[in-house]
């Protein structure tokens, strides 16, 4: 894979080089070359997320919706939504139903923008040998599964992404808080302010941060537009990121991506803070347990198995 | 004078044997090959290096680890020179500080290749950026290995520039500095032990005999790369270095062995002994796990180089042989550098936190960009060595070589 993005990445021109060139050529473009250039120097020295005034924010994210508008040919909302009161939101995963399809996968690299190469994938789902004791501290995985039809017998599925942990490993390590958690709950990062240092990486139990080895990229015609600045925004070269629960939608009122995509219903989500929520049912009325709690981690993220031992595969 | 001293500097920098020429010659050759390819790392990101998320540090925090030792060991002349008064090492401490000063120049710039993003370093600058400091360990460590330097180099431009004038440098102003540097040398590597020993995620790091382990090998390796060194130096330069000085560090550097294999011996136990699930990433290192088995012969080559430099070093009448000291200090550093370097970041992350396992080695382009920085860091040592033995074999200056202070 290396090899191809070698060779796509053999130019010297900088993405913000190549736009203000464009640009300058273009008489109908969206940015003049002297914006692109001053938009690249503001970038450069941005502040973090949390210290910009509101319309420092209002600017960035004007600026965002043309540049993107832009690079992408489509209309683009940028949005900085800010956490809904009394909303901390929680994930639960019925193992008995995942079939392992991997829809939530694809759902989710298209609905958050994630580069399609290199490829990154925020969720990985596991796939393990019934019988085999040594599931539950994820050892024994196999990510890489590839049979004509799932689910396989004697197989069964978990799949994992950001478990949104109470006590992040990842926010405590990070040398200049680029990542954090906000009041609803969700672990974040600023794109524009992580150092690309992978603490973050070695502290998470989870495998649920991924790095951008290369420059992302992705087609146009899949660009999903709806983009929220700690969210599905595009990332850069040399940042990590991560899950965030569809922070463009689940702030919305929406459900996240994976959530829809399942094709079995074995993702559940909503908030922990309203007693009618579909997530306080499971966390009240099935036998729920969280990945790896010998760690203390304390993710929001459950798993529970719905038809206990008798699952059909 | 100002003008005096740096002609002089500037005239021991240029001028010296076919050796040191070409010596510097090879350096800088290497350096530039090595800025070479950092372009083209820039230009692509690091996924021109072999790293992948499975196994997010690879080379250069292999590289950066070993090097942290290194730059501590300076302390192994320290001690015994200005707390127990041991003459002989006078002549050599500031040698050891200057080394000190290059690893840890080395160290940062390991670290600032190893950075996705390395242009928004002012991120980390307290007040203007935000500097997560005491939560991330990694602050403590930019704090600590940045002191260390600073102090280093003050330490040696202040003493070189006293003895150039003829005067000792031994003053009450800088005594508390040279204590300070004691525990400073220990905590760059305490600190950077506890960034991977702080990672219950990572159960091959996550355990206390780390910090105490990593002194332990950095009080061999360091010294070990000295005494070559310092033989070296007595052979091509006036700068009379005694017996007894290497002597003395020999001792030290077995008996840091001892401590290191011991505590390695405690760590095979608890792994094995215990043989919990958390001996998998124990396994692919020593043995190999479910076929991967690449990192096995190295870490079988560490343990018996250094096992066999531990018996040479023992007995002190063969110990005292120089050619057996010189077998036993190449396998030292070589030891070291395996156990230390991918022996202890690779299998960290293999199997990764979802059981996958990434058979992880670097590629050529990390190997070249790994040696240029090495040959910096030389390029700078053997540059600071130089002046120093110009300043105190009285070459330049007004020192009296005859006389110690």
């Amino acid at each position: 894979m290396s090899d191809d993005i070698k060779g796509k990445e053999k130019s010297l021109i900088t993405r913000r080089k190549f736009l203000a060139g464009l640009t300058a050529g273009a008489a109908a473009s969206a940015l003049p070359a002297g914006e692109a250039g001053a938009y690249a120097f503001e970038e450069l020295f941005r502040q973090h997320y949390k210290r910009l005034t509101a319309d420092e924010l209002k600017d960035i994210l004007a600026k965002l919706e043309e540049e993107m508008s832009f690079k992408y040919g489509k209309e683009v909302h940028a949005k900085a939504t800010p956490p809904i009161d009394n909303t901390v939101f929680g994930y639960a995963l019925d193992l008995s139903r995942c079939i392992g399809c991997r829809r939530c996968v694809y759902a989710c690299v298209k609905e958050n923008n994630l580069s399609r190469d290199p490829q990154i994938q925020w969720i990985k789902v596991l796939e393990f040998q019934k019988g085999n004791n040594k599931w539950q501290g994820l050892e024994h995985s196999n990510r890489y599964y590839e049979p004509e039809q799932v689910p396989e017998k004697g197989r069964f599925y978990v799949p994992v992404q950001c478990q949104q942990c109470k006590k992040p490993a990842c926010v405590k390590v990070c040398p200049v808080q680029a990542t954090w958690q906000e009041p609803d709950g969700i672990v974040v990062v600023d794109y524009n302010w992580c150092i690309g240092c992978r603490f973050c990486m070695a502290a998470c139990p989870y495998g649920a941060r991924s790095f951008n080895w290369g420059k992302p990229s992705m087609p146009k015609e899949e660009f999903n537009p709806e983009i929220h600045y700690l969210g599905n925004r595009p990332q850069y070269k040399g940042v990590v990121g991560k899950c965030t629960f569809c922070i463009q939608r689940s702030r919305a009122g929406k459900y996240t991506a994976c959530v829809e995509a399942c094709p079995v219903g074995a993702r559940k989500f909503g908030n922990l803070m309203d007693p009618n929520s579909e997530i306080r049912y499971v966390l009240e009325n099935m036998k729920v347990f969280r990945l790896k709690e010998e760690l203390d981690t304390n993710p929001k993220f459950f798993y529970f198995f719905s038809m206990g031992t008798g699952v059909k595969s | 004078m100002a003008i005096d001293a740096i002609n002089g500097i500037v005239r021991t920098v240029v001028t010296g044997s076919k050796e040191y020429k070409a010596w510097m010659g090879f350096l800088s050759l290497l350096a530039l090959v090595g800025i070479a390819f950092v372009f083209r790392q820039i230009d692509q990101g690091l996924i021109a290096t072999n790293m992948r998320d499975d196994v997010s540090w690879g080379w250069y925090i292999a590289n950066f680890t070993f090097l942290v030792g290194v730059a501590a060991a300076a302390v192994v002349l320290v001690i015994p020179y200005y707390i127990y008064d041991f003459k002989p090492i006078g002549e050599i401490v500031l040698i050891g500080e200057i080394m000190a000063v290059a690893a840890v120049s080395m160290c940062l710039m390991f670290i600032v290749l190893d950075m996705g993003s390395a242009e928004r370093f002012w991120h980390l600058i307290p007040m203007i950026g935000i500097f997560n400091f005491p939560q991330s360990i990694l602050t403590w460590d930019v704090v600590v290995l940045n002191m260390y330097l600073v102090l280093n180099l003050s330490l040696v431009i202040y003493a070189l520039s006293k003895t150039y004038a003829g005067k000792s440098y031994k003053t009450k102003l800088i005594m508390p500095f040279i204590f300070f540097s004691i525990p400073a040398a220990i905590s760059i590597h305490t600190v950077t032990a506890f960034l991977y020993l702080g990672a219950p995620a990572r159960p091959f790091w996550n355990t206390a005999v780390l910090a105490p382990r990593f002194i332990a090998s950095a009080f061999c390796s360091g010294p070990a790369f000295m005494l070559i060194i310092f033989q070296i130096i007595r052979k091509t330069t006036k700068l009379k270095i005694e017996d007894a000085a290497l002597h003395k560090m020999a001792e030290i550097v077995t008996w840091c062995m001892a401590v290191n294999l011991f505590l390695l011996g405690s760590e095979v136990f608890k792994e094995m002994y215990s043989a919990t699930a958390h001996i998998e990433p124990f396994n692919y290192l020593w043995n190999g796990l479910r076929g991967h088995n690449q990192l096995v012969p190295w870490i079988w080559t560490a343990v018996i180089v250094n096992s066999i430099a531990f018996l040479i070093l023992i007995v002190p009448s063969i110990r005292k042989n120089f050619f057996m000291l010189n077998i036993a200090c190449t396998f030292i550093f070589i030891g070291v550098y395996i156990e230390k370097g991918m022996g202890l970041i690779f299998p960290g992350f293999a199997p990764s936190t979802l059981g996958d396992i990434y058979d992880y080695m670097p590629n050529s382009m990390e190997l070249w960009i790994s040696l240029g920085v090495w040959a910096i860091g030389l390029l700078i040592f053997t540059v600071g060595a130089k002046i120093c033995i110009a300043i105190k074999t009285g070459e330049i200056g007004h020192a009296d070589p005859s006389a110690h202070h």
